[in-house]
């Protein structure tokens, strides 16, 4: 059967069960709809904050990123997983105890100030924007190769199809959907790592493998990959190379923005109790982990296919010839992939071999003029496509390849979906109704709400067509602004009783500003290409990377809010009452709204 | 002893494990995964070192192992406080 057809089998089937269980969840209790979660097991509300968080960013994108960089880019992975020791200690059980729905709410009460809770929604909106802009640069890839249409195509399709699935939004609240999706997700993530991982080192874990021999060569499979990615010039795939500052700053600021993201926060505050807030964190953090701790091995391993697949007789052996790319079928992902546009090659020097290596390399110069080549020969290899791309490049079976799309559609879908749905609701709800125009109708208020749902994602679309970077790296964006704004007003607001309303509001603002002037110094103005100032190889500040000062606007953030909160008058004695009830689970009762 | 002092010892101890929880997430994570990793690196882990194994794995098991400890540990700290939901 045909690549296409099968494709399209396992996307349909996806989608017609997630919207099966949403019709079949949906009988009977509209109050699922806006409580998700509530009386529903940890272990299952664990499992829906895993789909609901798992983005394009970590299915599609991340692996990729390890895999041409190695252990440099292993702050995603300690970033988007340690951001959730800092949820369960220092925010779920205490949001959970407060007993609201949004997290602009607790801000708006805690800090008793309409100011403060429209500072809060602004923080929470350019956060979300910035984050589907990243989704959409995935659902583009995803579709691009699903359709096997070029990628701009694709983007413009996924995002009719990410409007009509976030109207649609029954979906979205509905916990049961959400355990389908990350099934699938977590299937299509797993099935090819372990037989990519069985074929290479004959471990089934991806994990385990990871650390194993490679069967071929009978050497560690890491050593084995340092190896020949050193003889092609690149950097050796297990050293430490980024700067350490930077590195620490970019894992703090991934860190900190996942405990300061509106979605994954929404998630505790419905589920039964202050102690099922706590084991949920953990839950969540079981599904993610399955995926995370198979990510390094997906890339570190495709990385090794790659370049075996480039270099059949070895590095130092003849390059793969053009010939062998277009008829031998082990290389038919390479004209699938360049309809994209996302991948491309180019005989420069006419030998009618492709060969791909670091050209910026002193070390490959003399093997370079020796050989006659005239730089690297794999042209374009987007870092983006090489998740859905590695069954392929594995020669796994049809079957595979179709479910990968599945999944990678999954993941970007679900999540873009419950962002743009948090943009409405924060537009029409808090911002519409709550300050601009508290008189407005229900049918007003859903209208503003369709109204800025669309917005978004018309400005997602237009920015994703030229994103500020690879999804994980606008993702990473994103984090960046959450950790600069929400995280430490929430922190604050449990932690500390001399915080008050001028001092969050000053700090929100101090850390939202910073850190967005420094992105678009670095991104463009509005991340509008060519706008840029500096660059992130010649940053600003000393070594520090526009996708790593979300921590330090965090602590700008903090700094800000304790020297004005000193100067100004203290929160009065119902504050201090409020929070000192927060901090101890007893008598929280069911979350409530209004 | 009064509710008041019941919570404010709750509170004490709440903030003494969420310190200590913290000092095992930086160390694990920013310690022996990046800034600690020389000091580390002779342990030899498949064909690389521990601290490269920390950085993609090992950090994320002890954030697991984190958060179940602190669920158990407080969830344990409410009832000795009575401080728990009904």
């Amino acid at each position: 059967m045909d690549q296409f057809v099968i494709n399209l089998i396992f996307v349909g089937a996806s989608f017609a069960l997630y919207i099966g269980i949403a019709i079949w969840a949906r009988a009977g209790s509209t109050s699922e709809f806006y409580a998700a979660g509530r009386g529903v097991h940890p272990v299952t509300n664990g499992m829906a904050t895993a789909a609901d968080w798992m983005s394009a960013a970590s299915f599609i994108s991340m692996a990729g990123l390890i895999a041409f960089v190695g252990y440099d880019n292993s702050s995603f992975l300690m970033g988007w997983t340690g951001g959730y020791v800092l949820l369960a200690l220092l925010l779920a059980p205490y949001l959970r105890k407060f007993g609201k729905f949004t997290v602009s709410e607790f801000i708006g009460d805690r800090f008793y100030s309409q100011t403060a809770r429209m500072v809060a929604v602004i923080c929470l909106i350019v956060a979300s924007t910035t984050y589907v802009i990243g989704q959409m640069t995935g659902v583009g890839v995803a579709f691009g190769r699903f359709l096997e249409v070029d990628n701009t195509t694709g983007l413009l399709i996924g995002a009719c199809v990410v409007f009509a699935y976030a109207v649609f939004g029954g979906m979205k609240g509905v916990t049961y959907t959400q355990v389908a999706q990350y099934v699938v997700l977590i299937t299509a993530y797993t099935i090819p790592a372990i037989f990519i991982s069985l074929q290479l080192t004959g471990n089934p874990v991806p994990a385990l493998g990871l650390f194993g021999d490679h069967q071929a060569s009978g050497e560690p499979l890491l050593a084995k990959l340092d190896q020949i990615v050193r003889e092609l010039g690149f950097a050796e795939y297990t050293a430490h190379h980024a700067d350490t500052i930077n590195m620490v700053l970019f894992t703090l600021s991934l860190m900190i923005g996942t405990a300061g993201l509106p979605h994954v926060i929404m998630r505790f505050f419905t589920v039964p109790k202050v102690a099922d807030a706590r084991w949920s964190a953990g839950w969540a953090l079981v599904f993610i982990a399955l995926l995370y701790l198979t990510a390094p091995a997906v890339g570190a391993m495709a990385r090794l296919n790659i370049s075996e697949l480039m270099w059949p007789e070895g590095p130092q052996g003849q390059a793969v010839s053009v010939e062998t790319i277009e008829t031998d079928e082990k290389y038919d992902w390479m004209a699938t992939w360049q309809k994209t546009g996302l991948l491309g090659w180019e005989d420069k020097n006419g030998d009618g071999r492709i060969q791909y290596y670091n050209d910026t390399s002193p070390d490959m110069k003399a093997r370079a003029e020796a050989e006659g080549w005239q730089g690297n020969e794999l042209t374009n290899f987007n870092r983006d496509i090489l998740v859905l791309a590695n069954p392929e490049i594995a020669n796994l079976p049809g079957w595979v390849i179709g479910l990968i799309a599945a999944g990678g559609l999954a993941a970007a879908l679900s999540t873009a979906a419950g962002l743009l749905l948090a943009i409405s609701s924060a537009v029409s709800h808090d911002l519409i109704k709550g300050a601009i125009n508290p008189g407005i109708s229900e049918k007003g208020e859903l209208l503003s709400a369709r109204l800025a749902m669309a917005l978004a994602i018309v400005v997602a679309t237009y920015l994703g067509l030229n994103p500020p970077g690879f999804a994980a790296q606008t993702v990473a964006l994103a984090f960046g602004l959450a950790a600069a704004s929400i995280f430490p007003a929430l922190m604050m607001g449990i932690f500390s009783t001399r915080i008050n309303n001028t001092g969050a509001v000053a700090g929100m603002l101090a850390g939202l500003v910073t850190t967005l002037v420094y992105i678009f110094l670095h991104k463009g103005w509005f991340f509008i290409p060519g706008t840029n100032s500096f660059t992130d190889a010649d940053p600003l500040l000393f070594t520090v990377k526009s996708t790593s000062f979300g921590a330090i606007g965090a602590a700008i953030n903090f700094a800000t809010a304790y020297i004005v909160a000193g100067m100004t008058k203290e929160p009065p004695e119902e504050i201090r009452q409020l929070v000192e009830s927060v901090r101890v689970p007893r008598g929280a009762g069911a979350a409530t709204d209004h | 002893m009064s509710e008041k002092d019941s919570a404010n010892a709750y509170w004490k101890t709440n903030l003494r494990i969420i310190t200590w929880s913290l000092v095992i997430w930086a160390l694990v994570s920013f310690g022996f995964g990046i800034l600690l990793r020389p000091l580390i690196a002779g342990i030899k882990v498949g064909g690389t070192d521990l601290g490269f194994w920390f950085a993609q794995q090992g950090s994320i098991l002890v954030f697991l192992a984190l958060i179940f400890f602190y669920a158990w540990r407080m969830n344990r700290l409410d009832r000795q406080h009575g401080l728990g939901e009904e």
